[in-house]
């Protein structure tokens, strides 16, 4: 059976435009959550995100060639270069039709939506730009990162909402194990902080606001957390068939071992005890591991009352007594809920957890939830070996992505 | 400014290119713009100077005397039904 090494790492958040600051930031507990300043939200309820903040277009790319990037586009890219780098690869020209990608958008290209709109409704404009439609798309970063790096193998985008990421790593994932491709690029990107979007969340009352203290705002499994807080950014993984890997001798960050995909089919938000937990044990079991191997699980933790309590009981469900045992965090407190993008950011912080053996904290934690009573690791990065880690995505429309990775002793 | 000049600005501008790379002889090609680069020079020339461009007489736009050519007879409300017809080949194309 062939199995699938992760050797290299992208991400572009908030809360880090690297992987070392990324994680250095996590682990001390900063959150990069403040008011908006990609538009004025004063008319908002909700005057907060976890921006990537003071990013400038021109620094990244020529002109010619932002003309077609959307900004969800210009992350995928700027964490897919780094994923390629830190790989150290270099694809040979008969490799490309076994080399693919899959990324993760839950909104496409919504900062060019807005704008087109805004000028089509509000402005009377009769016309849209024609690079409208190639920026919108929702596969626009995969079929750029394709064109960026000759990828000509099986490639596609996954739209999922919140577990676009974990369903395009999982799929990248199952495209080497079974065959079809020997590396792939996977991830997910979302840059959906525009004044619409943030309207739209506004209305389903499920945004903390927070508005006077930004960097507490999104309190996870704390007793009085208040909803999530919506981010942006981009995390891409180089993943490839281990003894690929092992013959070039690449640095192999840990085994990417199982991917439990399941659907609720309960109800359209509201989340189910069963859907999450079948994803949880299909993770596990594809990579033949049992609960007491798994040191780490990097929550969905979004921050509202339902999730955090669900997703609570889930992990008791699944670990049982081993549920207060494993370590759990959602560093969602600090890069906020970036969307389609959000399980890939998630799996980059769980990789170096992995590979540093340090667990990132949930930040802001203030007091006990009587009814959320695991180790939440509360505002304090912990020292652990992790063996085994789990990465959870539960989305809107009750689509569970699961993944387990593990450390390669 | 006229409007060679002003649709040599326009090319400059949108392409991204230095100043003096575009002249009245220069084709499309030579130019590195490809279809996509075409709609969205068409779209800022029609933006420009207010007018709609026929996708017919569009088609036919391959080089900068072309489109000088086109946009001027359209600007002066001119009869294009030759350009339609050359577009939808019931007349032999011209030398370009």
């Amino acid at each position: 059976m062939r199995r699938v090494a992760v050797t290299g790492l992208g991400v572009f958040a908030s809360t880090g435009r690297d992987a070392e600051s990324f994680f250095s930031n996590l682990v001390n507990a900063r959150s990069a959550i403040r008011r908006i300043t990609l538009f004025d939200p004063s008319a908002l309820s909700v005057q907060i995100a976890a921006e990537v903040a003071d990013y400038c277009p021109t620094d990244h790319f020529p002109l010619k060639r932002l003309d077609l990037l959307d900004r969800f586009a210009q992350f995928g890219l700027l964490a897919a270069e780094q994923a390629m780098k830190s790989s150290g690869i270099e694809v040979r020209d008969e490799e490309r039709p076994r080399f693919g990608v899959v990324m993760g958008s839950g909104m496409g290209g919504v900062n060019t939506f807005d704008s087109g709109y805004f000028n089509l409704y509000a402005k009377q404009a009769t016309r849209l730009h024609p690079f409208t439609i190639p920026k919108i798309m929702h596969n626009a970063p995969t079929s750029q990162i394709c064109m960026e790096y000759g990828a000509q193998g099986p490639s596609l985008t996954t739209a999922t909402a919140c577990s676009s990421a974990g369903h395009a790593m999982g799929e990248a994932f199952h495209m080497i194990k079974y065959g079809m491709a020997d590396v792939m690029l996977a991830g997910g990107t979302d840059a959906p902080i525009t004044y619409g979007m943030m309207r739209g969340w506004e209305s389903v009352r499920v945004l903390a606001t927070g508005n006077g203290d930004p960097s507490r705002a999104c309190r996870p499994f704390s007793a009085d957390r208040e909803g999530f807080v919506l981010g942006e950014g981009a995390g891409v993984l180089f993943l490839e068939e281990m003894e690929h890997a092992r013959k070039r001798g690449a640095k192999i960050i840990a085994e990417l071992a199982g991917f439990g995909m399941t659907s609720d089919a309960s109800h359209i938000t509201q989340p189910s005890i069963i859907g999450p937990a079948r994803a949880m044990r299909l993770a596990m079991d594809e990579a033949g591991v049992t609960p007491q191997d798994v040191d780490y699980i990097n929550a969905h933790g979004t921050g509202t009352q339902l999730n955090d309590l669900t997703e609570t009981q889930v992990i008791k469900e699944v670990f049982k007594e081993d549920a207060r045992r494993v370590a759990i965090s959602s560093t969602k407190s600090m890069h906020g809920h970036a969307m389609g993008a959000t399980g890939a950011i998630e799996m980059v912080a769980t990789l170096m957890a992995l590979d540093r053996g340090v667990i990132p904290p949930t930040a802001n934690y203030t007091r006990p939830d009587p009814q959320c009573d695991l180790d939440y690791v509360p505002n304090q990065a912990r020292e652990k070996k992790v063996r085994a880690a789990l990465s959870n995505s539960f989305a809107f429309g009750g689509l569970n992505a699961v993944l387990l990775v593990r450390r390669m002793e | 400014m006229n409007v060679a000049d002003k649709v040599i600005e326009i090319i400059t501008r949108e392409q991204h290119l230095e100043p003096g790379t575009v002249s009245i002889d220069s084709t499309f090609a030579e130019l590195g713009i490809d279809s996509l680069d075409g709609v969205n020079i068409l779209f800022a020339l029609e933006e420009e100077f207010k007018i709609d461009i026929p996708d017919a007489v569009a088609q036919n736009m391959k080089s900068v005397r072309q489109v000088v050519d086109s946009l001027t007879r359209v600007i002066e409300g001119k009869d294009i039904a030759d350009l339609v017809a050359m577009a939808k080949g019931d007349a032999p194309a011209q030398a370009s």
